[in-house]
């Protein structure tokens, strides 16, 4: 197989390797101050906060089952609701894949509390008659104007003083209860509405699609469509505010307390077939369509785990983690310059080299995927300090047993190399399947501990390949290790040479 | 240290010959005793289940003057009737744990115990867990595992040999079997860090297995052209020659996981590091054991069946009488004598 090489070929220029990962490392550094991700990005586990693992579920009294858009659609709400806490770096991320994902929030310091209660409500869409609309600052002249029809006084003064600008008043679920008038804003904040009470629910939906109308000068459009019941209560609405003034004849689909969209009504529409034409992007379209398909199906959100960490105890695991690290780490020195004295401190080195590599790509991912450590990301790291010292080993052990076969260092470092090199693929290949499959079908702690282990692996070989080989070469070369020295390792009697010698 | 590398060079050449392959029966009964074991604990006694998979409440109290009772009262107060585990953690916490609780329930419990021990909310470490959410994570971890041998099996198959595959895979689940049994005899807490660590255990069994393997392909490479070896005499001395390998590679596995075992243990008590590293550590034991005494065995049980190899083991026996009585009882003279000729073959199979 690999062996047609011929030695002498593949040897050498461990120079150039040895640049090459120069490079690399110096790029890597490079990145990190440039990007000025300098700081650790820790896990809620290691610095206090909390985190929140939703499993989204049909909601009680539906059926059907739970589909990959509507899981989308309830992380969007879910991220609103979160994001109006207005706290900063909180963060809502699904994990898992397709229709099997979980909804994972993490709020650093104590607004855990706040968050808990937030986000385990169940989220409804439902279309109700605009009574009344404006820009989403709070206006003296509203307060002064004269309701609306069905406006009561109160509600126009609750409208008067709304600020769409703050963020609590984005955070949607606030008492939607069908059979009140709702005042609220839209989801961006831009503007505000008195809402008449619900008249058709999302449940009613029974499909809705983002469409092109080629002939209208390619404007993209929204087209949805109602169960029996739904029909005749869009039609009732329709019928009876398309012919109403501004804004009255607007309707506006009401997600989760906000205010999606508020088309105008242009005319009655009995048939149960509606259309919303604006001048939508082609984004925009799928977006409302995508939130008329979460209407047809609201979801529960069950609490699956609810994590809260104090101060204290995430600097003690964060401790504990550096200590178990550093002990790890030296535990592992101890014994490869015990067992392979001199040849030892390639080891050392390359672990030097992996240590440095890992951290800075965790600076890095921190700013580009917000990658955090988490005390299982730790525990993956450490672990694969095991992983990462395998392969020298499988290496140098190799190298001896050509040497064994007598050959010199010097060769044997190269063909040693040829043989090793195939193990070392394949033990690492299955290394990162079982981090990528962890990684896969895992939440929380578990992912984190996959991608530091899969992480490293791939580091492993890129040192094993970029360093440790070229380094043995380049030490092969070097007349303290072809004497065989007792302290270099390759001794004969470590080889256990001499020993065959006397036998 | 370098006796033991002396050994290595023995071993290398055959001259030092432990039969492993020939005492397969033992270390299956061995291993059957072990899995027997496993079986019977996990149907007798269960696993420990940590809340994370029965579903409930823990709220530990950081505070400098923890007391049992004080916690205890903060649980009534709260109106909390079903039963609670109050217990301290080292000198400076206090731990409540309950069954599952509502919303309102948990809330209440929390502000109960901030109340009592004048603590603010913020510095009561809490993990509340849905009664359901133990069903959702033990399913991820079974896909998790069944894709992954899957995966697995289907690369080896590739970059070794099918029967390699099936031998390897049989040793990764022995070793989670018995890993999995320790835990239900000794009682240790199963919590989803322990399911990670099961994971993990996988992948390091397989890479001990695949540098044996690795081997094992490469001495067997030419065999059946040859005819100086039987399969289980190549096996043989694959294991052997890599068993330095193997032990060098797990200590310096192990290293790092008692590192964190003694430092999570140590000092945080029960948690994270604690739950990984000792499902780490066991199953790293196991693991060297079945890469070195089960998984080339049950290779060879596999390969041996075939016509090829059972017509060359014959040849063998025929060439060399001594040599195939030694092979089963193992005797280190009789690996001497096959040393010559036993080179010889490799060298060729090199080039």
């Amino acid at each position: 197989m690999s062996t047609t090489t011929k030695p002498t070929k593949t040897s050498s220029r461990p120079g150039r390797s040895l640049a090459i990962l120069g490079l690399i490392l110096i790029s890597m550094v490079g990145l990190v101050f440039l990007q000025d991700s300098k700081s650790l990005q820790l896990g809620l586990d290691l610095r206090g906060g909390t985190s929140v693992t939703l499993q989204p579920r049909i909601a009680p009294g539906e059926e059907g089952s739970v589909t990959s858009d509507a899981i989308d659609q309830a992380v969007s709400i879910i991220r609103q609701r979160v994001d109006s806490l207005g706290v900063v770096e909180s963060e809502v991320t699904a994990q898992g894949s397709g229709t099997n994902r979980q909804i994972v929030i993490s709020v650093p310091g104590d607004t855990g509390r706040r968050v808990v209660d937030l986000v385990g409500q169940t989220a409804e869409l439902r279309f109700r008659q605009v009574l009344a609309s404006g820009s989403g600052i709070p206006a003296a002249a509203d307060a002064e104007a004269t309701p609306a029809a069905g406006v009561s006084a109160e509600v126009n003064a609750k409208f008067a003083a709304l600020d769409c600008t703050k963020p609590e008043n984005l955070q949607g679920t606030s008492s939607d209860l069908p059979s009140d008038v709702l005042v609220t804003c839209d989801r961006a904040g831009g503007s505000k509405y008195i809402l008449a009470p619900a008249e058709v629910l999302g449940r009613q939906i029974s499909s809705a699609s983002a469409g092109l109308d080629t002939q209208a000068g390619s404007a993209w459009f929204v087209s949805l469509e109602f169960d029996n019941e739904g029909t005749s209560a869009f039609g009732a609405l329709t019928s009876r505010v398309t012919s109403l003034p501004e804004p009255t004849n607007q309707v506006a689909i009401v997600l989760d307390g906000l205010v999606v969209s508020a088309p105008r009504i242009t005319e009655a529409i009995p048939s149960g077939n509606a259309q919303i034409t604006g001048s939508f992007t082609q984004l925009e379209a799928q977006d409302l369509a995508n939130v008329l398909k979460y209407g047809a199906l609201p979801l529960a959100f069950d609490r699956g785990e609810v994590q809260q960490v104090s101060p204290t105890l995430g600097a003690d695991q964060l401790n504990a983690g550096v200590l178990a690290a550093g002990l790890g780490m030296l535990l592992v020195i101890i014994f490869t310059l015990l067992y392979y004295r001199a040849l030892g401190f390639v080891t050392v080195a390359s672990l030097g080299v992996a240590a440095i590599m890992l951290y800075a790509l965790i600076l890095l991912m921190g700013q580009w995927i917000g990658f955090t450590l988490t005390l299982a990301g730790i525990a993956g790291a450490i672990t694969a300090i095991g992983v990462t010292a395998d392969s020298f080993i499988v290496y140098f052990e190799r190298v001896k047993d050509e040497m064994r076969e007598g050959r010199s260092l010097r060769t044997a470092a190269e063909t040693g190399w040829i043989r090793a090199r195939r193990t070392i693929l394949i033990a690492d290949f299955v290394s990162i399947i079982a981090a990528v499959l962890l990684y896969i079908f895992s939440v929380g702690g578990v992912r984190g501990f996959a991608f530091t282990l899969g992480l490293t692996t791939l580091i492993d070989l890129i040192i094993i390949f970029l360093f440790t080989k070229p380094a043995l070469v380049l030490v092969s070369r070097s007349k303290f290790f072809n004497s065989g020295h007792p302290l270099s390792g390759f001794s004969p009697k470590s080889l256990g040479l001499a020993v065959a010698k006397e036998a | 240290m370098s006796k033991f590398s002396g050994l290595g060079g023995r071993l290398y050449r055959g001259e030092t010959s432990v039969n492993f392959i020939g005492n397969r029966r033992r270390w299956y009964g061995l291993s059957g005793f072990f899995v027997l074991l496993s079986i019977g604990a996990l149907a007798i006694q269960g696993l420990s289940l940590g809340i994370e998979f029965k579903g409930g409440s823990s709220f530990t109290v950081n505070t400098s003057s923890p007391s049992v009772a004080q916690a205890r009262e903060a649980v009534q107060e709260a109106g909390i009737t079903s039963g609670a585990i109050v217990q301290l953690v080292g000198d400076d916490k206090v731990r409540v744990q309950t069954e599952a609780l509502d919303a309102a329930e948990n809330n209440a419990l929390q502000d109960a115990l901030a109340a009592k021990f004048s603590v603010s909310a913020a510095n009561i470490d809490t993990q509340i867990i849905g009664p359901s959410w133990g069903k959702e994570i033990t399913r991820k971890a079974l896909y998790g595992l069944f894709g992954f041998l899957l995966v697995v099996m289907i690369y080896l198959a590739m970059a070794l040999e099918p029967k390699m595959a099936i031998s390897a895979i049989v040793a990764v689940i022995h070793d989670v079997f018995i890993t999995v049994g320790i835990y239900a005899l000794v009682g240790f807490d199963v919590t989803p860090a322990t399911i990670i660590g099961f994971l993990t255990i996988l992948g390091y069994s397989l890479y001990d297995t695949v540098v044996v393997f690795d081997r094992v392909r490469d001495n067997t490479k030419s065999i059946t052209s040859t005819s100086t070896k039987t399969y289980s005499q190549a096996v043989n001395l694959a294991v052997n020659q890599t068993i330095v390998r193997s032990a060098n590679t797990s200590i310096v596995a192990i290293l790092p996981v008692a590192a964190i075992l003694f430092v999570g243990a140590g000092l945080l008590g029960a948690g994270t590091l604690k739950d990984l590293s000792l499902a780490l550590f066991i199953g790293l034991i196991v693991g060297t054991y079945s890469s070195i005494f089960i998984a080339p065995a049950v290779l060879t049980q596999l390969r041996e069946k075939e016509p090829a190899l059972q017509a060359l083991t014959k040849r063998v026996e025929a060439r060399t009488p001594a040599a195939s009585s030694s092979a089963s009882t193992g005797s280190p003279a009789a690996a001497v004598n096959g040393r010559g000729p036993r080179n010889q073959p490799k060298r060729k199979g090199r080039k």
